[in-house]
């Protein structure tokens, strides 16, 4: 266990965590507003055929976020 | 008839939530498209009668997930519900919920609420809820939000009765905000009230969030608004965050008392399964070219039948009038003028209805979300974004709701190259251009046993104007040089069939618009363009005819050769004879002549019209009760006089098609990018880059091939 905070991004497909917090703020107000909030469960669902963008279950529906979008997301897993 | 006056009810909702389901099951056919004042912002609105025949007129607000806006779209909800004292405020709010996603869509419902407007909430898709295995108490959700829920469903109109018999009922505005302002604000929450009269705490405190200004406050109020966040050292958005939390904790502890059953995601798993072939690596890919290959070629198969018969049956129509009304300048105006340019519009229904079919089905079904999603990465690099894809794809109909459709595309960079090549990829008003061109110099032959070849080389300049529209934006993204954050952040909608009235719909909604809003122009320049080429300066064309008889009585000329002698010679002679010859030095390096000219000048209005003008200029005095040629015949048959052969030899015929394909002929166009780009600046750059595209590129074409 290293002490570096995960997130979203580093996420594998398949993989459950739970929102941490953000390292951005103008566009944590975006994700918080599509229901991406601290404490929230959050699912890795697939990526692009390019690798990106992603797509992420949270709050009972299915959202699409680039990786560097992504990686602004803390997670505890 | 009902006296009272109409009732006004705004729709507010998520992107798909159902919001344009219930708007067109409430409206039918009743809708229409206007401006909101003062904003460039389309205002979608219907008529709807309510029980005890109480009208309403029922105004459909862009989607969106709060009350904060994120694009140009958005902005328009808040200035709507914000304005509590004008013409037009709405009486009442229906928010649309999606059942199976009733969090997130309730963030926006509370936001509403909270602005002191009577509140509805209709909670849509009731029967995936019910598949879904989700439950809730509505009457404890309706006593906690302190307004009428109605469940509804609004594929197949369920619930819809109770719904109107709610909206037709006196109802206040909920007295208890949802989420009291923060304690902080207070204070400046209460000057501003005092100050402008405003009814609530929230409607006060969004005066001071919004990040723009708001229109409808005007100068002397919105100087009180900045003087307020200036004593108090706020600025807009700076508590967004902290309320969003606020109203979701809110949120969480409703749903808490209210579920009965919650959903355990299994009914997505055709939608997940789906997704795993549609957004495959390769299969993706193939799946989605393919597409757009069945798009190319239906419009080509299936609107050919019905343009065939729309142009024969003008042509029949104009020959008769000429034959059965007396003649005169009235009468040449009507069957000359008027009705081929009727003809001239309603040519384009076929296809037009063609693709908005494609479109509208790709979006209702959820496949749109799945095309931007597999084009973000690519479309990145070329300063667009993914949703840019929308745009472009729909400016394969016509660019003019395709540059509208761009306000989605948040960033500003990445909307104004969208909008600066969206006109490079062809439009359905090329298609008749292309059509004709294509006609002359391809053969209508099959190659390797099935593809058309004309189907082909139509399908090579669609993907010309693309490849050039990919190029542009990759020379502008260098050239404009801003910071700013770029994201896309975008709901993956679970697949669903299409609703097919909505397609119906969405095409009588784009037919209308064109058929009156371009047709317009379109009519007015046919009739423009038919006085200009029948009448010319001093009296050259009353002495046509005597002047043709003496040049070529040594002729032995057949009685239609001297009448098509006579023709030629009072178009050479009318003024639109005159401007053509003015640009021939200018266009006689890429292969075209002064009739030519003629077109390409009266085209810049809309590029459809050069198939107006060469039949106009080719049907001046040849239309007669014997005569019905179509435009192709007659382009067929037209010599060049330098050569002997044919005008239209495959190296002007290419050679006019890529002219077309990069040019920027199209007055609305125009018109619509200054409109959205809020000045002169950029339709006149993308003026300059396109014509100068095409005036190149064609010259190189001839010169190759000639």
């Amino acid at each position: 266990m290293s002490g570096r905070i995960k997130n979203v991004a580093e996420m594998r497909p398949g993989e459950v965590a739970i929102v941490s917090g953000f390292t951005d703020e103008q566009l944590s107000v975006k994700l918080m507003e599509m229901g991406c909030l601290p404490g929230t469960v959050v699912r890795f669902n697939f990526t692009a055929p390019f690798g990106d963008p992603i797509c992420i279950s949270i709050s009972g529906y299915e959202l699409s976020l680039r990786l560097e979008e992504a990686s602004t997301i803390s997670i505890i897993n | 008839m009902v006296s009272s006056k109409k009732l006004k009810i705004a729709l507010v909702g998520n992107p798909n939530s159902g919001k344009s389901s219930l708007f067109n099951y409430l409206t039918g056919l009743n809708q229409k498209i206007g401006n909101f004042p003062g904003v460039t912002v389309e205002k979608k609105s219907g008529f709807c009668l309510l029980p005890e025949n109480t009208p309403a007129e029922i105004i459909d607000l862009p989607g969106t997930y709060s009350i904060y806006p994120r694009s140009l779209d958005e902005e328009i909800v808040a200035e709507v519900l914000l304005d509590h004292n004008s013409a037009t405020t709405p009486d009442k709010v229906v928010v649309t919920v999606d059942a199976t996603n009733v969090k997130r869509g309730f963030l926006l419902l509370s936001q509403i609420i909270d602005m002191g407007l009577p509140t509805i909430l209709a909670l849509n898709m009731m029967d995936l809820a019910a598949k879904a295995g989700i439950n809730y108490d509505l009457n404890a959700m309706s006593k906690k939000l302190g307004i009428p829920v109605v469940p509804i469903n609004a594929r197949n109109g369920v619930g819809l009765d109770a719904l109107k018999k709610e909206l037709s009922k006196t109802q206040a505005a909920s007295e208890h905000p949802i989420n009291p302002v923060l304690k902080e604000l207070q204070n400046p929450i209460k000057e501003l009230r005092g100050k402008l009269g405003i009814d609530n705490d929230y409607e006060a405190y969004q005066f001071l969030e919004q990040p723009k200004t708001l229109k409808f406050l005007g100068k002397e109020k919105q100087k009180v608004v900045d003087n307020i966040r200036d004593k108090y050292e706020y600025f807009p958005g700076k508590f967004q965050g902290a309320e969003t939390i606020q109203r979701y904790s809110y949120i969480q502890n409703l749903l808490n008392d209210v579920t009965l059953k919650t959903s355990d995601h299994s009914w997505k798993k055709n939608s997940a399964r789906l997704d795993s072939i549609l957004l495959h690596k390769v299969w993706g890919y193939v799946i989605f070219f393919s597409i757009l290959f069945l798009i190319f070629q239906s419009i080509f198969a299936w609107a050919q039948v019905p343009m065939d018969f729309i142009d024969t049956a003008f042509a029949k129509l104009s020959s008769y009038l000429i034959s059965a009304l007396p003649s005169g300048p009235f009468s040449s105006l009507l069957a000359e003028g008027i009705v081929p340019g009727i003809g001239g519009i309603l040519i384009f229904i076929p296809q037009i209805a063609i693709l908005f079919a494609f479109i509208s089905i790709l979006e209702e079904s959820g496949y749109m979300a799945r095309v931007v999603f597999m084009m973000d990465k690519v479309m990145r690099k070329f300063g667009l974004n993914g949703k840019s894809v929308v745009p472009l794809m729909s400016g394969v109909a016509c660019a003019i709701p395709a540059i509208m459709a761009a306000r989605t595309i948040d960033n500003w960079k990445e909307r104004t190259i969208t909008i600066l090549v969206t006109p490079l990829m062809s439009c359905s008003a090329r298609l008749p251009v292309f059509t004709i061109l294509i006609a002359l110099i391809v053969p209508n032959q099959k190659a390797l046993g099935f593809f058309n070849l004309q189907g082909l080389a139509l399908m090579g300049l669609y993907l010309l104007g693309f490849l050039a529209a990919m190029g542009s934006a990759a020379v502008i993204k260098l050239l404009i040089r801003v910071k700013e954050r770029s994201y896309l952040i975008m709901e993956l909608p679970t697949y669903r069939i299409p609703k097919w009235s909505n397609v119906g719909y969405t095409i009588v909604e784009k037919t209308k618009a064109f058929v009156f809003e371009a047709g317009k122009i379109i009519l007015a320049i046919s009739v423009i363009l038919w006085v200009l080429a029948s009448y010319g300066p001093g009296d050259a064309l009353e002495k046509a005819e005597a002047k043709v008889l003496e040049e070529s009585k040594n002729l032995r000329l057949t009685e239609e050769g001297l009448a098509n002698r006579i023709a030629a010679y009072k178009l050479e002679h009318s003024y639109a004879g005159i401007i053509g010859k003015g640009i021939e030095p200018i266009i006689r390096p890429l292969g075209y002549d002064w009739k030519i000219g003629i077109a390409l000048i009266t085209s810049f209005a809309a590029r459809e019209v050069f198939v107006g003008t060469i039949a106009t200029i080719y049907s001046i005095g040849t239309v007669s009760d014997s005569d019905t040629a179509t435009i192709q015949e007659r382009l067929r048959t037209e010599i060049n006089p330098e050569t002997g052969g044919p005008r239209f030899t495959p190296a002007v015929g290419f050679s006019l098609l890529v002219f077309y394909t990069f040019a920027m002929q199209c007055m609305s166009t125009l018109a619509i990018v200054y409109r959205e780009t809020k000045g002169w600046k950029w339709p006149l750059i993308q003026l300059t880059y396109m014509t100068a595209l095409a005036y190149f590129s064609a010259l190189l074409v001839y010169q190759l091939l000639s």
